[in-house]
């Protein structure tokens, strides 16, 4: 399967499936990390998480369209303020659902799955119906378009760069607020023993609340970026939702760098196959190779030691 | 008459009741169009009665039962493309005697493991085996090192997503995205017309009722009793002496071979099959019958089954945009609200009162049969 292409050529066949794979791994990485929170952290199957994921990359369109409209001048830089929008957005409908939905569930896990499940079809619906059954493509601006030529046979798409840059910045901010943080120590302290925090006065309900709240949020900047690199339509969410729970339960449910490190490997992974095959294959092996792994290392990548 | 092995006798007059109901009311009420819909319907009921082991009694929760459907309809559609395409059938393509699909695709000769399906018995053991090895597969490699609940439930998603991928990257093998469609005859014998439909139909009831009488079974005896102990407390089974992860491979397996029953029913009664049964959506949907009929009961499962896709059609029907917001609400409602489902509702609510009423005029116990049956027929 090498023999075709000189050394050289496969140098660069690799940095460029490895760049697309990099682009893959920023939306594997900002969806799982809302679900590392939310499925990782509190145990809830959230298969909505796609739909709130759709829900900030609608809100993106809409603001671009805004700023089309009536602030042309500045819409090299609606992207931020649209990111914004969409975290606010998807978080506050987050927060809805744990205060309606949610947080009469933490008891029973398997039916959380059901009911957001039920939740995903609605919001589909909803969408379906207030923004069309088409897909929708963000117009980006202009300093967007365009490539990077690193050498003669390499280019990177800016966009992607962007998308990436972006991934950095968000985990970092979410490691510092979970890690380095009184909200972020609160959160941790509900999750490993709900009554004792609560019985050292910490308020169990309302971080409940923020937490399942932030893990939306970032669903929605997650689709946020996505608008960037591809377009979408009321089901575009479902796609990724299972390769986004493989990502989570891969990289070990508790821990934030396991599910980097298996978001990691499983795109890269993906897109060197997708080179060499046909996708459909490179995405049945690589599923294949993490269940496999999976069976024989059922905690995942990083397993976090607490005593049960 | 009380069997206890099988039934009590509440169970009994269940049974009896949903007996007269397939093989009484519906054939005499509905068209043959109407019926296939039902005989369509119930190919679910079967992972519906799967998952009451499965999930209801044995609490392991798979989102994969489609994946089981699937090998089940796709080993009975092989039969029976196999005898579609004789070589008189075939003769206008460039390699006759093959299925339409390969000889699209550039596919010479009949792959392998396509050659035993020329075999009505072989395709019989396969479609109750492939699925079961599987089944045993995936519950060894899980159960035998504990994982469980969330876990298995997320990894039996993913082998419903890479099975679907399979089936739809692999289209020169298994007819892609489209499936396998135009299914003529079973060893000569037409199934297309409406007369094969109505005798498909029956012998799919008599199927679902020797499921059924497995399922009840398996409820009375003491495996059932250490399935619900397991779920319960897991750990106490195991300190008591119990192989835990053997008695959820059992349940996970009936389970797997319930659904392939019903995947092959499905072959039959429908005509085609597709990869559209196998993946992630169609294997949520069946665990949502299970949930909206009950998860406890085994009739319930069935009703619960006819209710959600007589409701489905219906509403999709004349509401199409109303009806995802009706069945997303169906499925949140069920959980909030009635965690048994309709069995709940009816072990809850209707059948106190149905208790009252017999015993205050014992000479009419006519009641029962009636509101029964309306229960199970919401919308025709």
């Amino acid at each position: 399967m090498f023999g075709d292409y000189s050394l050289g050529d496969l140098g660069s066949i690799f940095v460029m499936q490895g760049f697309a794979g990099l682009i893959l791994f920023s939306v594997y990485v900002l969806m799982a990390l809302g679900l590392a929170i939310i499925f990782g952290q509190m145990g809830v199957i959230n298969m909505a998480h796609g739909e709130f994921m759709i829900l900030g990359a609608y809100v993106t369109w809409m603001t671009s369209n805004l700023f089309q409209s009536y602030m042309p001048g500045l819409f090299g830089g609606y992207f931020f303020l649209a990111m914004i929008l969409a975290f606010l957005a998807s978080g506050a409908l987050g927060m809805l659902v744990e205060w309606v939905l949610i947080r009469h569930l933490y008891k029973r896990p398997l039916d959380t799955l059901l009911a957001t499940w039920g939740l995903s079809l609605m919001l589909q619906q909803a969408y379906r119906s207030v923004f069309g059954a088409r897909e929708v493509g963000v117009e980006l601006p202009q300093w967007m378009l365009g490539s990077l030529h690193v050498t003669d046979s390499i280019e990177v798409p800016i966009n992607g760069v962007f998308v990436m840059g972006l991934t950095v910045l968000i985990t970092i901010s979410v490691a510092y607020v979970m890690y380095k943080s009184r909200w972020g120590r609160q959160v941790r302290a509900v999750v490993q023993n709900r009554i004792m925090a609560g019985a050292v006065g910490i308020n169990t309900e309302k971080v409940d609340r923020y937490t399942y709240g932030l893990g939306c949020g970032i669903a929605g900047i997650a689709g946020s970026a996505f608008t960037m690199i591809g377009s979408t339509g009321p089901t575009s969410g479902q796609l990724y939702i299972v390769d986004t729970f493989l990502v989570v339960v891969f990289g070990g449910a508790a821990s934030l760098l396991g599910t980097i490190a298996s978001a990691f490997s499983i795109s890269q992974t993906q897109s060197t196959l997708e080179f060499f095959m046909s996708g459909s294959m490179a995405k049945v092996l690589t599923l294949l190779a993490v269940v496999g792994i999976l069976m024989l290392r059922p905690q995942g990548l990083f397993a976090l030691k607490v005593r049960k | 008459m009380t069997d206890n092995r099988f039934f009590n006798r509440s169970e009994l007059i269940g049974i009896l009741v949903l007996a007269v109901f397939l093989v009484v009311v519906l054939p005499l009420t509905l068209d043959v169009f109407r019926l296939n819909l039902v005989a369509k319907y119930l190919t679910y009921a079967f992972v519906a009665l799967g998952l009451v082991i499965c999930w209801g009694y044995g609490g392991i929760l798979s989102l994969g039962q489609g994946v089981f459907f699937g090998l089940g309809g796709y080993c009975m559609a092989m039969f029976l493309k196999l005898e579609a395409s004789s070589v008189e059938n075939t003769k206008i393509q460039s390699t006759p005697g093959i299925p339409d699909f390969m000889d699209w695709n550039q596919i010479t000769a009949l792959p392998f493991f396509w050659k035993p399906f020329n075999s009505l018995t072989f395709t019989i053991a396969a479609i109750i085996l492939v699925p079961g090895i599987f089944a045993w597969i995936i519950g060894t490699a899980m159960f035998k090192r504990r994982v469980g609940g969330t876990y298995f439930a997320i990894i039996t998603q993913a082998v419903a997503a890479i099975l679907t991928i399979l089936i739809v990257g692999q289209q020169g093998y298994t007819g892609g995205i489209n499936g396998m469609t135009d299914l003529r005859t079973l060893k000569g014998w037409d199934i297309r017309p409406d007369h094969a439909k109505i005798v498909l139909y029956f012998f799919e009831v008599g199927c679902l009722f020797v499921c059924i009488m497995i399922a009840q079974f398996v409820r009375h005896s003491k495996l059932g009793r250490i399935l619900v102990a397991m779920r319960e407390k897991e750990d106490r089974v195991r300190f008591s002496g119990y192989s835990v992860a053997n008695f959820k491979i059992f349940a996970f397996c009936i389970a797997a071979m319930f659904a392939a029953i019903g995947g092959a029913m499905f072959a039959l009664n429908v005509g085609f099959m597709s990869p559209s049964f196998v993946g992630i959506v169609p294997s949520i949907e069946m665990v949502i019958y299970t949930a909206v009929g009950g998860r406890l009961s085994i009739l319930g499962a069935i009703y619960g089954t006819l209710l959600v896709n007589f409701a489905k059609t219906s509403l999709s029907e004349t509401f199409p945009e109303l009806w995802l917001f009706g069945l997303g609400g169906l499925f949140i409602a069920v959980v909030l609200a009635f965690p048994n489902g309709l069995a709940g509702i009816w072990g809850d609510y209707v059948q106190p009162r149905i208790d009252r009423l017999i015993a205050s005029r014992k000479s009419k116990p006519d009641g029962w049969t009636d509101s029964s049956v309306a229960d199970g027929a919401p919308a025709e």
